[in-house]
């Protein structure tokens, strides 16, 4: 049952990286290359029609953690403090620049939500890869210093950064070496991830510029990602262990290697559906590899004290996971009719798109 | 301990009040704005689809504030209080993530076809899409609910030797006797709510003297709706959850009428008075003989425990702010009766439009129900006071272990400075659609 549980939460949670993640990269694009005013508002409008919607997944994943796993919730959301609020504070910018660059016709208006929503968007890529990064290296648990321990062996606080910057550290922060490589993946990925939703949803003028932008990236993503294979060795030796133990987890890395290869041929690719599925097999990929080189861990731990949360330990009861399984499923299929309901509706270009005014 | 205490109460209670002036107009607006939808299809009036369509844009308003503020929410029972996730989240993780599953997705997909979507869908699909926004609010009070008459009145769970609760019966947690009062209560308050701020933009544009076919057409549905729901507020489903109170939290029920002594026979009801904590009294107290006890059981005579039945501890740790909340509630619900019956009576005698005091009145009374609104929920949390699950989990049992005063503090601040550039843009953009006005623009 937790494994059903593990397994619907991390595709939600990777539902969301893709949702939200053309999203954030959007926001990216929209900071660095969109010049002009029409396509500052059609870039803006193929991410503000949609991102309630995507942000839900966010929050209903959260929702379903707090249900099957009490525990790591409780534990990850307290011990990573700062870094979520902070989060927060950047979701509401982000939003609030979508919603409001509209209401009024004036550039200076338009100017500051747009720069609220991509600041905003890139941060927020930012954030979320070096949580993904803080979640495979792992994190003090029982906050261990000297061999003592400051709390329950499940409990840890991370400052955001230690003055060594180095995930050897005994008390790592969030932001170290290793984490922001990972962040920085997740900022190009993001970036590839945006541009093809781009080029998917709107005829801006810079939708050929893109393309090519989208090749550059490709080659500096294979670099980051070479880098970031090895400097997860220096961090944790068994990295790989696990794809090793279970080889049907090899899966994912072929999804997100797939990807990445896919998109050096962007340039040749002639229908637009075809690169955004290649950025979303990059996404997905790379989500699901980093989980599955964990799995059944949730949590590693940094010391040799205290155990790593796994999905066995941080659970709710046998007979909560099963009841909400009942429910659970009713509602994922209401949501898939959703979606299909609302990508029939609102396809196909966005500043094509009657919208009855 | 105490500061760390002191700072989580105050981030989580500042957070929620400014969040509860979203979803308490949206779950009420929607249903005006369906309303409105199902008379432009029965009289293919276009006055109605206008109207709809120009409350949908302030519902779109409060809706974004509304989602934006409504995720610190979720994300604080981790942050905040993660001994509390911790301990319960096997119970109240299940109405929650319901209410992401059942209510968040509905709401999200067909808001952005209510809006957009009017042309490509027909008339008779546009109606269902804005029946499905309400549906989707309206679920997510009630999973919210849900939750809340857990903490209020827990049911259906079983305590492990570790601490933790464990979920034995899922049903139990909607046949929760705390529930359905609760929830009709908070859904008519909200429609007070909505009741008010649409009669207010009626009144507003009838006293300005512009779009005078909409300030009617407001101003009516706005105060029948309004009558019928502070009616129904007050009766039965307000008798119905202080009954709730006065029998599964007794000592919260003496704290907020402000009975510091039991009676003999048959408690007094206080109108007006200042609780003295040091003295145990009610200072200027105007109080009516025996109403309490029979509004309370219907029996004049009967006995209500007072505050000097009850151990320290077991009382609410902040007796004076809940009698407030709960006084300034019931008082406000009473004046909404009054102004509400008043303003139908000249409706019906064909007179409302033209009574300008009324009118202003009317225009003015609007910050009046958010008040109710966020006094009564005070009432609830702190008469649940001092504990987070009643009788079961202190509050100072709830707070996550790791994380300190000062960086509570720190978030706090954050919070108050980004919120009241929150409010300050929300009241721009509303006040800028009031003074559009209904009627569509030409291009």
């Amino acid at each position: 049952m937790e494994v059903f549980w593990y397994i619907i939460i991390s595709v939600i949670l990777a539902i969301f990286f893709i949702l939200d993640g053309y999203n954030f990269g959007t926001g990216i694009i929209h900071l660095f290359f969109a010049k002009t005013e029409k396509d500052k508002e059609v870039i803006a409008k193929s991410a503000g029609l949609f991102w309630d919607f995507n942000e839900v997944w966010l929050v209903a994943g959260g929702a379903l953690l707090f249900m099957a796993f009490p525990t790591f919730y409780a534990s990850v959301f307290s011990g990573f403090y700062l870094p979520l609020i902070i989060v927060l504070w950047l979701i509401i910018f982000r939003a609030i620049g979508l919603e409001f660059r509209s209401q009024f016709n004036f550039q200076m208006w338009k100017d500051i939500w747009d720069k609220s929503f991509g600041v905003a968007s890139l941060l927020l890529a930012l954030f979320f890869g070096i949580a993904l990064g803080n979640v495979v290296r792992g994190v003090n648990l029982g906050g261990i210093e000297n061999g003592v321990a400051a709390f329950e062996p499940h409990y840890f606080f991370l400052p955001l950064w230690d003055s060594s910057f180095s995930p050897l550290s005994e008390t790592p922060g969030v932001i170290d070496w290793f984490t922001i490589i990972i962040g920085l993946i997740s900022v190009v990925t993001l970036a590839i991830h945006g541009a093809n939703w781009i080029i998917l949803k709107t005829n801006s003028s810079i939708n050929n510029k893109l393309k090519s932008l989208i090749f550059k990236l490709t080659i500096l993503l294979a670099a980051l990602t070479l880098i970031s294979l090895l400097a997860w060795q220096i961090v944790n030796p068994n990295s790989l262990n696990n794809f090793i133990d279970k080889p049907y987890l090899i899966l994912f890395p072929i999804l997100y290697f797939s990807g990445l290869i896919g998109l050096f041929f962007i340039k040749k690719i002639k229908k637009d559906s075809y690169g955004f599925m290649l950025s979303t097999l990059l996404v997905l990929g790379g989500i699901t590899s980093s989980l599955a080189s964990l799995f059944p861990v949730i949590l590693p731990s940094t010391n040799k004290l205290s155990e790593p949360l796994t999905i066995y330990n941080t659970a709710a009861s046998e007979y909560g996971l099963s009841v909400a399984l009942g429910w659970g499923i009713i509602g994922l299929i209401l949501v898939a009719i959703y979606l299909i309901i609302q990508k029939k509706l609102l396809s196909g270009k966005v500043d094509e798109m009657d919208y009855g005014h | 301990m105490e500061d760390m205490i002191f700072y989580d109460r105050l981030q989580f209670a500042f957070t929620i009040t400014f969040h509860y002036i979203f979803p308490q107009l949206t779950m009420g607006l929607s249903l005006i704005i369906v309303y409105y939808k199902w008379r432009f299809l029965k009289t293919n009036i276009e006055k109605y689809n206008n109207a709809a369509k120009f409350f949908m844009k302030i519902f779109a308003i409060n809706f974004t504030m509304g989602v934006v503020t409504g995720i610190p929410m979720e994300f604080q029972f981790g942050t905040n209080w993660a001994k509390f996730s911790e301990l319960t989240g096997g119970i109240i993780g299940q109405t929650l993530a319901m209410e992401g599953l059942f209510s968040f997705f509905l709401e999200s997909s067909f808001l952005a076809l209510f809006i957009f979507g009017e042309k490509l869908m027909g008339q008779k699909l546009h109606f269902l899409t804005g029946f499905l926004v309400f549906l989707g609010s309206w679920a997510s009070g009630y999973l919210i609910l849900a939750t809340n008459a857990w903490m209020q009145h827990p049911v259906g769970y079983e305590i492990l030797d570790n601490g933790k609760f464990v979920l034995e019966n899922f049903s139990a947690l909607f046949s929760n006797p705390w529930l359905l009062p609760a929830f009709l209560h908070n859904q008519l308050a909200s429609l007070v709510t909505s009741s008010f701020v649409v009669a207010s933009i009626g009144a507003f544009y009838i006293l300005r003297n512009k779009s005078l076919e909409y300030g009617q057409l407001f101003l009516k549905t706005g105060v029948i709706f309004g009558l019928a729901s502070s009616l129904l507020l007050a009766f039965p489903t307000g008798d119905w959850n202080a009954k709730n109170v006065a029998k599964y939290q007794p000592a919260t029920f003496a704290a907020m009428e402000g009975i510091f002594e039991t009676e003999e026979a048959g408690a007094e009801i206080v109108l007006i008075g200042q609780p003295d904590m040091v003295q145990k009294k009610l200072d200027n107290k105007i109080a009516v003989p025996n109403i309490l006890s029979f509004l309370t059981y219907q029996d004049w005579n009967k006995q209500i425990p007072g505050m000097d039945q009850f151990k320290e501890e077991e009382l609410p740790d902040n007796i004076p702010a809940l009698y407030y909340s709960y006084h300034i509630m019931v008082g406000l619900g009473t004046i909404f009766i009054a102004i509400m019956g008043l303003a139908v009576f000249f409706l019906w005698k064909k007179k409302l439009y033209t009574i300008k005091p009324l009118l202003w009145a009317i225009m003015f009374l609007v910050p009046f129900p958010y008040i109710a609104n966020i006094t009564g929920w005070y009432t609830a949390e702190l008469g649940r006071q001092p504990y987070l699950v009643y009788g079961l989990l202190k509050t100072s049992e709830g707070l996550s272990p790791t994380v300190s005063s000062g960086n509570t503090l720190f978030t706090l601040l954050g919070f108050v400075a980004l919120y009241m550039l929150l409010g300050l843009l929300f009241l721009v953009l509303v006040g800028k659609t009031i003074h559009q006005g209904p009627t569509p623009q030409k291009h």
